[in-house]
């Protein structure tokens, strides 16, 4: 186990900078998780991580040691792959054994901790199979089983759930946490899922573009978003956002809806301001809410999603309660103050 | 006024015309679709086969119908010494050959299928020699081997001065022997690297990063990735190249007509030497039917090689 510290690490592909400058601190022991749109760079960083890119410049610290010059097999790393790269020529006990193999390690030794992985992961049953005789669910198992195998320093993992289908997701999800917990290994994994972020991660950390918006644990980022672009990809249903002009202590959209200010920033900077509210922090209320059309309903059972108009902007309300309204009957609405957001217009940047 | 509803509406039912159902009648649509090809194999293949197989037990001259002799051909092809001086050379020849190819072929290969410069350039210019008429190249190497006027010659003389006297390259055993294999191989290479290539190109690059960080040294990425990945298309092209070796004929025919001492005949030009230039079909025809198991064994080899291996059956792995 170890600390793995990233310290304003760039990356170019020929003239082109995909990364620009990122620095994260990961603790030992802690899970990391790496969440953006697809092509933010969070492949690449970790790719760097692994040594499988060379890193144009900065830093890259595993334990106390810089890896930057370190080849890949010297750094003990596992990584599980998007598409797991199981040797297809090989049973799955020769596919965890490779590294043992390729070390010559004495045969009894490879045996025992196959096996243990094999436990951990429930794949006593599987050992002399071929990858193209399993199941997605159970190659993702034995590409993580690979990397247990390793007893690494670090494990990586890039988009390992990305090929399941919902249900197998959700439950490998908790897996790869439980066996965190069980091996206390220091994990970075990569997702473009907020989602698995949430539920995974000790620390998130948010890219865009190439560049760090925020680190945070999970219900930090929830609460206090530090921009624009965090408060929209984290939680959903996504964050209503709307433009307004800060004024009287409220914020007045162009088509003249008032909204009431964050508790703590009542007295805010006149002028043009963002405004965000989460869907489910919208309540129906009777007395003075604001107006809203609803446009299509959809229940789940536990909430009920309503897509509605207020003003000319379209927003999503998410409610405990059962919605009976039909599609153009008016929703009284009101957002709770304490848990709306405020941002700067110029730069995004939380108030 | 009448008012149409939709259930008064049925969809006309197509009936299928007398040609319609010619067509989905199953024996006649299997004897219609065999039919073109079971007549082209048996006028282009089954029939001359036959022919030579018939003729390698007759006696028959050109111009002159033979008769059944039986075994007769093959009893006195059993004590010809130059016949099994043929025997010996085509396999030495298609052996050395075959391992020159794949030696050669699969470095190559595995030399383009990195990062190298002008990629597409190269794999063109490696592609020459394949596109290049046999023939053609074959007079090339003539004039390369030629006694007075080779480069080799010229070079070693005049340039390095490392020689007096010009190579001796096609009049002499031994050195006319290694010199056609060496045209064979140079002809061979293309075919075999740009299919090892493709083969190569099918391995995924993640296969081999797992492998890095996995702890492999480069060569033991070799032995435990590539190599057996390879395997299923090595097998389907070394055995086409062996077949396509052992029965060649344009390369020897035309550099050195099986001489000298006729130390350089493969099974096929001494068969068409015996059989059409001296006029003995019975006999030539008996020396191409005695090619036969040897291609019959490198089709086995092929067919045992080839078959599925146990890794291949199932789902694809992404
Ligand atoms: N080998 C490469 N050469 C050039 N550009 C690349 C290469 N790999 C990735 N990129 C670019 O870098 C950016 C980040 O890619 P990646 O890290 O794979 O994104 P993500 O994993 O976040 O979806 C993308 O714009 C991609 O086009
Ligand atoms: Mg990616």
């Amino acid at each position: 186990m170890a600390t793995v510290d990233i310290r304003d690490v760039r990356k170019a592909f020929g003239p082109f900078e995909v990364l620009h400058g990122v620095s994260v601190a990961i603790a030992d022991g802690e899970f990391v998780v790496l969440v953006g749109p697809s092509g933010c760079g969070k492949s690449t960083l970790l790719r760097m991580l692994a040594g499988l890119e060379n890193i144009t410049s900065g830093e890259i610290a595993i334990g106390p040691k810089v890896v930057n010059n370190v080849p890949p097999k010297d750094r003990d790393i596992a990584m599980v792959f998007q598409n797991y790269a199981l040797y297809p020529h090989m049973t799955v006990f020769d596919n965890m054994a490779f590294s043992m193999t390729l070390a010559k390690a004495p045969k009894a030794l490879m045996e025992q901790e196959v096996n243990r992985a094999a436990k951990i992961l429930g794949l006593e049953q599987l050992l002399q199979r071929f990858p193209r005789q399993l199941s997605g669910g159970q190659r993702q198992r034995v590409a993580m089983g690979r990397a247990i195998v390793r007893n690494p320093q670090v494990f990586l993992f890039d988009e390992p759930l990305s090929n399941l289908d919902a249900k197998l997701r959700v439950q490998m999800r908790s897996e790869i946490k439980e066996l965190h917990q069980r091996l206390k290994v220091t994990t970075v994994y990569v997702t473009h899922d907020q989602i698995e972020a949430m539920t995974m991660a000790d620390k998130i950390v948010v890219m865009n573009g190439g560049n760090i918006e925020q680190i945070g644990a999970p219900l930090e980022l929830y609460d206090r978003p530090a921009n624009v672009f965090v408060a929209g990809f984290i939680g959903s249903p996504a964050m209503n956002i709307l433009k307004g002009t800060v004024a009287n202590g409220s914020l007045r959209t162009d088509d003249g809806t008032n909204w009431p200010l964050p508790t703590g920033l009542k007295n805010a900077k006149e002028g043009p301001a963002v405004y965000g509210v989460r869907p489910e922090h919208l309540r129906i209320d009777g007395n003075g809410g604001i107006p809203a059309t609803v446009q299509v309903v959809e229940p789940t059972g536990s909430e009920t999603q309503v897509l509605m108009k207020i003003g000319s902007q379209t927003m999503v309300g998410a409610f405990r309660e059962r919605v009976t309204a039909k599609p153009g009957e008016i929703l009284p609405v009101r957002p709770d103050p304490a848990l709306v957001h405020l941002f700067d217009q110029q730069s995004g940047q939380r108030l | 006024m009448t008012v149409t509803t939709m259930t008064d509406w049925t969809r006309a039912r197509p009936q299928p015309n007398w040609l319609a159902r010619l067509f989905d009648y199953k024996p006649f649509l299997v004897v219609a679709c065999l039919t073109p090809a079971l007549g082209l194999l048996l006028v282009f293949l089954t029939y001359p086969l036959g022919l030579g197989i018939w003729l390698s037990f007759t006696d028959t001259k050109i111009g002159r119908t033979g008769e059944f002799v039986g075994l007769d051909n093959f009893e006195y092809l059993l004590s010809d010494p130059q016949f099994w001086s043929a025997v010996f050379y085509s396999v030495f020849y298609t052996a050395v050959a075959t391992f020159g190819k794949f030696a050669l072929g699969l470095w190559l290969a595995l030399l383009l299928n990195n990062h190298v410069p002008f990629k597409s350039l190269l794999r063109a210019i490696i592609l020459l020699p394949w596109i290049v008429p046999t023939v053609l190249s074959a007079l090339a190497f003539w004039w390369l081997y030629d006694p007075q006027f080779s480069i080799f010659s010229y070079l070693a003389i005049d340039i390095l001065h490392i020689r007096k006297t010009p190579f001796d390259f096609l009049s002499t055993i031994w050195p006319a022997r290694w010199s056609l294999i060496a045209a064979n191989i140079w002809r061979g290479i293309p075919f075999v690297a740009i299919s090892l290539l493709a083969g190569l190109q099918t391995i995924s690059p993640s296969l081999y990063e797992a492998a890095l960080l996995d702890g492999s040294t480069a060569w033991q990425r070799f032995r435990y990735i590539t190599f057996p990945l390879l395997l299923p298309i090595l097998a389907i092209v070394m055995t086409f190249s062996i077949i396509f070796t052992f029965t060649d004929f344009q390369l020897v025919y035309a550099i050195t007509r099986g001489g000298p001492l006729n130390s350089t005949h493969l099974m096929a030009t001494l068969a068409f030497q015996r059989g059409i230039s001296g006029g003995e079909l019975g006999e030539g025809a008996a020396i191409a039917v005695a090619m036969i198991p040897f291609l019959v064994a490198a089709t086995l080899f092929s067919y045992f090689a080839l078959a599925r291996r146990k890794w291949q059956q199932g789902e694809a792995n992404d």
